[in-house]
C-alpha cells in the first residue's frame, strides 16, 4: 500500500537530533513574523536562512527542489497578474497593459517570503517523523482536536484513496470512459459523494473501535523526548533571529 | 452454571429505513463459556455485538454485563474495558503510527503507567507471535498480520471475555490456522461470530444460530459436508 513518503524525516543531521518540540517552536517562531513582512530585505535574509537550514539538515536536494516547484507553480500565477494589476509607476507597457514597479516588487516579495518559509518548514518540521509530530504537538499543548485531525488524516488518507481506486476501477470495468458530458460529471459527483459517505461510516466504526478500547477523548503518548543544552542554544538562536526579523520590519515601517 | 457475563434481554433494534434488525433477541454468555454464533448475512449478528458493546442503543430491551445493568454510557465505559472486542475489519481498529502505540493504546486508557503499558503490549504481541513487530507501521502489514495485531491490542487489555466479529474475513488459510492456534491457547470466555463452521468447530464448544433478528431455539449439531479444494484427494484435517 502507498504511504506518504517522508524523505526528509530519516536523516541524522544536527537538525534531526534536535528535540522535535524545539523544532516545532522554532519553525513557528520564525515563520509567523516572516509571513507578515512587507519589506524585501528581511525576506531575503529569511530565504538565505532557509537555504542554510536545508543545508544543515542535509536534505536530499532533488526532493527539496521538487517541493519548491509545486509552491512556485502557484506563485507563477501571481506573476501573471500582480505586475499588471497593482497601481503605481509604469515601467513597461505591453499593448494596453502597463507593468508597474509596485506590482513587480509585491510579486517578488511574495515569492521570496514563500520560498523562505517553505524551506524553513521543510528543514525544521519536515524532518520530524509523523509518529513524533503528534506527541510533540500534544506535549506543546496544541489543542487536541488539531493533533487528532493530523493523526487521523495521515492514517486514513490511504484507506480512503484505496476506496476511491476500487470504485474507480469498478467504473472502468463497466465500460466508463470519462468524457466532457453530463454523464461523466454526474458519475464523478456520485463517486465523490459515495467516498464521503464511506469515509463517514468508517469514521464511525473507527471511533467505535476506539471506545471499545477505553478511549474517552484523550491520547496518552508513549513518546518521551529528551532535551539537551544544544537544543536550547538552537531555540535561542531561532527566537533571536525571529525578533531581529520583526525588529527590521517595524523599523522599516517607521514605527520605532 | 455460573452467572452470565453477557446478558441481552428482549432487545429490539430497527435501522431507520429497514425493518427490525433485532426482534426481541435474548442471549446469554456465561463465565468460561466458548460460544459460536452462526447466521446468514443480514441476520443481525454485527448489530447485536455493537449493542452489547454499547456502541449503539437498542430501542427496547436491556443489556447486562458482569451482572450489572448498563443504564448509561458511563457504566458502559467501565464494563467495556473488560470485554475484548475484535472488529471485523482490522483497518477500523488499528489507527496508530506504530504497532506498539496501537497495542499500548488500550492499557494506557485503562490508566496504566507507561512502563506497565509497554510490558503488557510486549506480552500481548508475544502471545500472538508478533514479538519484534513493535516499530512496524500497522497499515503496511499483511491482512493476517493486521488481524493478529488487532487481537494483540485487545489481549493487552487483559479482558475477561473475547468477542470476535467474523475474525476470518479475508484471511488466507495459513493465517486462519494461526488464529485458531492462538485462540486455542486462550481460556477466557468467548463469543465468536462466523460464517465458517470449521472455524467455529475449532474455536468454540457450543454453537447457536441466529436468523431474522433472533437466536433460534435448539443447539446446532456439527456435521460433515463436502467441499472442494486443491489436493482434495489427499487425506487432510480442518
Amino acid at each position: 500500500m502507498a504511504s506518504i513518503a517522508e524523505p526528509f524525516a530519516s536523516g541524522d543531521s544536527f537538525i534531526h537530533r534536535i528535540d522535535p518540540r524545539m523544532r516545532l517552536i522554532c519553525a513557528m517562531a520564525i515563520t509567523l513574523p516572516v509571513a507578515l513582512l512587507n519589506s524585501i530585505d528581511p525576506a531575503l535574509i529569511t530565504l538565505a536562512t532557509g537555504v542554510l537550514f536545508v543545508l544543515m539538515a542535509r536534505l536530499p536536494l532533488s526532493n527539496v527542489l521538487k517541493r519548491l516547484c509545486v509552491i512556485n507553480v502557484f506563485i507563477l500565477f501571481l506573476w501573471l497578474f500582480l505586475p499588471f494589476s497593482q497601481p503605481g509607476e509604469t515601467i513597461w507597457s505591453v499593448g494596453p497593459f502597463n507593468v508597474s514597479r509596485e506590482g513587480i516588487a509585491l510579486a517578488l516579495l511574495i515569492t521570496v517570503k514563500s520560498n523562505g518559509i517553505v524551506l524553513t518548514l521543510m528543514a525544521l518540521m519536515g524532518t520530524i517523523a509523523i509518529q513524533d509530530l503528534g506527541p510533540a504537538m500534544q506535549q506543546l499543548k496544541i489543542p487536541n482536536k488539531l493533533c487528532h485531525i493530523l493523526l487521523f488524516t495521515y492514517r486514513y488518507i490511504f484507506v480512503i484513496h484505496q476506496e476511491y481506486t476500487t470504485m474507480r476501477r469498478s467504473m472502468l470495468a463497466r465500460g466508463f470512459k470519462p468524457k466532457t458530458n453530463s454523464h461523466t460529471y454526474r458519475s464523478y459527483a456520485w463517486l465523490v459523494g459515495m467516498l464521503l459517505v464511506k469515509s463517514w461510516d468508517r469514521a464511525e466504526r473507527v471511533h467505535g473501535a476506539m471506545r471499545c478500547r477505553g478511549f474517552q477523548g484523550r491520547f496518552y503518548t508513549l513518546k518521551e523526548f529528551s532535551t539537551h543544552p544544544i537544543d536550547f542554544v538552537f531555540l535561542a538562536a531561532c527566537i533571536l533571529f525571529a525578533l531581529g526579523i520583526a525588529y527590521t520590519e517595524i523599523a522599516h515601517r517607521g514605527l520605532i | 452454571m455460573s452467572h452470565a457475563v453477557i446478558e441481552l434481554k428482549d432487545i429490539t433494534y430497527a435501522f431507520p429505513d429497514r425493518g427490525n434488525a433485532l426482534d426481541g433477541l435474548t442471549f446469554h454468555l456465561h463465565h468460561g463459556e466458548k460460544l459460536g454464533l452462526f447466521g446468514p448475512n443480514g441476520a443481525g449478528k454485527t448489530t447485536m455485538l455493537h449493542i452489547l458493546m454499547g456502541l449503539i442503543k437498542p430501542q427496547k430491551g436491556k443489556v447486562e454485563l458482569f451482572g450489572k445493568t448498563m443504564a448509561d454510557g458511563k457504566i458502559f465505559n467501565e464494563a467495556r474495558l473488560k470485554i475484548g472486542f475484535l472488529f471485523q475489519h482490522s483497518d477500523d481498529q488499528l489507527f496508530c503510527p506504530t504497532v506498539l502505540d496501537d497495542v499500548a493504546f488500550g492499557p494506557l486508557n485503562q490508566g496504566l503507567e507507561r512502563k506497565d503499558a509497554l510490558a503488557r503490549a510486549a506480552q500481548a504481541l508475544d502471545t500472538v507471535g508478533l514479538a519484534g513487530f513493535e516499530d512496524r507501521v500497522p497499515y503496511r502489514l499483511s491482512g493476517g498480520e493486521k488481524k493478529l495485531v488487532a487481537l494483540a491490542t485487545v489481549l493487552a487489555m487483559q479482558p475477561e471475555v473475547l468477542v470476535l466479529d467474523e475474525p476470518t474475513t479475508g484471511l488466507a488459510p495459513d493465517a486462519k490456522d494461526r488464529l485458531v492456534e492462538i485462540l486455542k491457547g486462550l481460556d477466557m470466555a468467548r463469543l465468536v461470530v462466523s460464517h465458517e463452521p470449521d472455524f467455529l468447530a475449532a474455536t468454540t464448544d457450543r454453537l447457536i444460530a441466529m436468523r431474522d433478528g433472533r437466536i433460534r431455539p435448539g443447539v446446532l449439531k456439527p456435521h460433515t459436508h463436502t467441499h472442494v479444494h486443491e489436493e482434495g484427494d489427499v487425506p487432510h484435517q480442518h
